[in-house]
């Protein structure tokens, strides 16, 4: 084939193939999600399977999700949590991750290597030693007690280290001539030039702490606090009974904000994954 | 008031000794050229004047002052970088005022959104804006002021680099092979203008290349670097026609100098069974390199009685005004490069035999370290 050439459609057509089927394994769940918050109850529990509601009951569905629970208040309980483990979450990687990357210092690999033994331990490990501590400090069930624990992503620290690797050293070294301190460097110079990596790495945050019920769960009793994830839960156990159209509207609502969020920064999610992969 | 005084740096990155006490002083205002091969350390010893790199031993003064423990920011200094390192997410215009911004404004008016407040603010930016203008005009690079670096070619990046450098008044500019990656013609071009811009602002100026071509139309003075030593330091013309060591020599000068192993006897010089008009100012029976440039070997002319080097020609390179002749030595199995004006050299081909000329006062003697030895030349034999 030339170069350069388009493969011809029937070429492509066993890898569209593939890829199609991939993709509606995975979107499954969610199409039928947003399919029985359409439906009365009754059609939802047919023995027949119909993606397409006979009977339009979007309305009835979505004002009783809004009615029954501060379906609001959840959604902004998750912007403020999410929104600021983000902030503090940057704050602190960026920095950590220049300081591996481009700072020669001893004891710099020891430091770096602890971070990815961070990565191996799951959420779950420090769980009851962080609730304790959060007891003895009076925190427990305050908007604190849901970031704090996040504030320092491992995660994060590893994937923009990576990301900073691949920038020129004199990119650096011209802004330290320009005049430019340390910090300067890394919020004006190195940052902006790693803004794939920086959209990824939101991306990869919020979702998981939008969608994140185990912490809050333990962290989090009145409901004025529940983020997204622990509200729809409190839905089902308080509200819904076996409402279950209103209670898919609800997580509709819920996983809207997401949805929107990945399709606006799709395009750098995928460059800064795919940056953050190759090099290093 | 010296521009740059440099005193017994060394540098050893692990095991290796980059830099082997190297010391120099430059008068302020001058343009030096540190010149060497790749890997002779001429790159480390810019970044440690620069202070992006710290020596192990050894002080830098800029100026008079001496900033060997201050930050590369606190010296006043401008740099370009061989790759430009422009800032990829500045506009041009954004990319000139940086330097400006970093040292004229405080971290107040340099806040983001809330600086505008600042006292201050307004005629600040009013003032850099104006300066990079002129930077930009004094470059031709006014209408690329919104553009950022991905938009430019590489000739426009390398003006950008030099803008960045020039907008402010530093101490010193210190240049990283900035000609390397433009292609021939825009070299030669560019080589002319940073010599007019040098001229214009006056800053001493330390320029590191590769290129020996660059190093000697552009610079006051060549230091010729070599294994992390510094051979030699002197104007173009003393640094080519007095090589104070065969390296030296050799480096400088295309084609290479031709080198012919030679023997001192008592007040004479013996090429093989030559007897040169040459008299080495060091013992007899030392074995002793002489050096030859290209252009002074001449055909010689017929019916001579003054015999000459005796060659065979191997091949002919065509270069316009000049043709340049190899040669080996019948007896001695040395190979010659000539340099002859093409009318002179109109008769030869390849494979002819003829005799070569040389103008012995031109020549240059080394011992067998490399140091340059003193000659006088004796006049009743000139071949």
């Amino acid at each position: 084939m030339r170069p350069g050439a388009r493969p011809g459609l029937l070429a492509d057509l066993p890898r569209l193939a593939v890829l199609s089927l991939g993709a509606l394994v995975i979107l499954a769940p969610y199409l039928w999600m947003l399919s029985a918050s359409l439906k009365p109850g009754s059609e939802i529990f047919r023995d027949s399977l119909a993606l397409l509601p006979e009977r339009l009951y979007a309305v009835e569905n979505y004002s009783k999700a809004f009615r029954e629970v501060p379906l609001l208040r959840f959604l902004f309980n998750g912007a403020v949590v999410c929104g600021l483990i983000l902030l503090l979450q940057l704050l602190f990687a960026v920095p950590c991750a220049y300081a591996l990357a481009k700072l020669r210092w001893r004891g710099r690999e020891t430091m770096f290597a602890l971070v990815l033994g961070g990565l191996l331990i799951p959420a779950h490990v420090p769980a009851l030693p962080l609730y304790a501590g959060l007891a003895a400090a009076g925190l427990l069930d305050t908007y604190a007690a849901l970031v704090a624990p996040f504030v320092i992503s491992v995660f994060g620290i590893f994937m923009f280290r990576q990301a900073f690797r691949a920038l020129p050293d004199e990119l650096i070294q011209a802004a330290r001539i320009d005049g430019m301190g340390e910090l300067g460097i890394v919020w004006r110079v190195v940052l902006p030039n790693a803004w794939p990596t920086a959209t990824a790495f939101a991306t990869f945050s919020v979702v998981a702490h939008w969608n994140d019920l185990f912490w809050p769960l333990v962290a989090v009793q009145s409901a004025e606090l529940a983020t997204p994830a622990l509200g729809v839960l409190f839905f089902r156990a308080e509200e819904a009974g076996n409402d279950v159209g209103a209670l898919m509207a609800a997580s509709v609502v819920v996983t809207a904000p997401m949805v929107a969020f990945f399709l606006l920064a799709q395009r750098r999610f995928i460059q800064g994954v795919a940056t953050a992969g190759l090099k290093g | 008031m010296p521009g740059i005084t440099v005193e017994g740096i060394h540098k050893s990155f692990g095991a290796t000794a980059v830099l082997k006490g190297i010391s120099l002083t430059m008068a302020e205002g001058e343009f030096l050229a540190l010149v060497g091969p790749s890997g002779c350390g001429k790159t480390t010893l810019l970044r440690i004047i620069a202070g992006l790199e710290a020596a192990d031993a050894g002080s830098i003064r800029i100026a008079g002052r001496d900033v060997t423990r201050l930050r590369a920011a606190d010296r006043d200094i401008a740099m370009v970088f061989q790759n430009y390192a422009l800032y990829p997410h500045l506009t041009v215009a954004e990319n000139l005022a940086v330097p400006l911004v970093m040292r004229r404004m405080n971290a107040w008016q340099r806040a983001p959104l809330l600086g505008r407040f600042a006292p201050g603010h307004t005629s600040q930016r009013a003032a850099i804006t104006t300066r990079v203008r002129d930077a930009a005009e004094m470059l031709r690079i006014g209408h690329l002021l919104d553009r950022r670096p991905a938009q430019l070619s590489g000739g426009q990046r390398q003006r950008v680099a030099l803008g960045r450098a020039l907008v402010r008044e530093p101490r010193a500019f210190l240049m990283d092979e900035p000609l390397s990656n433009l292609d021939a013609e825009l070299r030669a071009s560019t080589r002319r203008e940073i010599v007019e811009l040098h001229r214009q602002a006056g800053v001493t100026t330390v320029y590191v290349t590769h290129d020996q071509v660059e190093a000697m139309t552009m610079a006051d003075r060549v230091a010729v670097m070599m294994g992390g030593e510094l051979l030699q330091l002197g104007t173009p013309r003393a640094v080519y026609e007095q090589p104070a060591d065969l390296r030296v020599a050799g480096f400088l000068g295309s084609p290479r100098i031709n080198t012919l192993a030679v023997q001192a006897t008592p007040g004479r010089l013996r090429l093989g069974a030559l007897e040169l008009p040459l008299a080495p100012q060091t013992d007899a029976g030392t074995a002793l390199t002489l050096g030859l440039r290209p252009e002074a070997l001449r055909l010689a002319s017929p019916g001579s009685a003054a015999p000459g080097l005796p060659v065979r020609v191997e091949h002919l390179e065509y270069l316009g005004a000049e043709l340049l002749v190899h040669a080996r030595m019948a007896n001695a199995e040395a190979a010659l490069v000539a340099r002859l004006p093409l009318a002179e050299a109109a008769g030869l081909a390849v494979g002819a035999a003829t005799t070569l000329a040389a103008d012995w006062g031109a020549a240059l003697l080394f011992d067998a370290a490399g140091r340059r030895v003193g000659m006088a030349l004796k006049q009743q034999a000139h071949v």
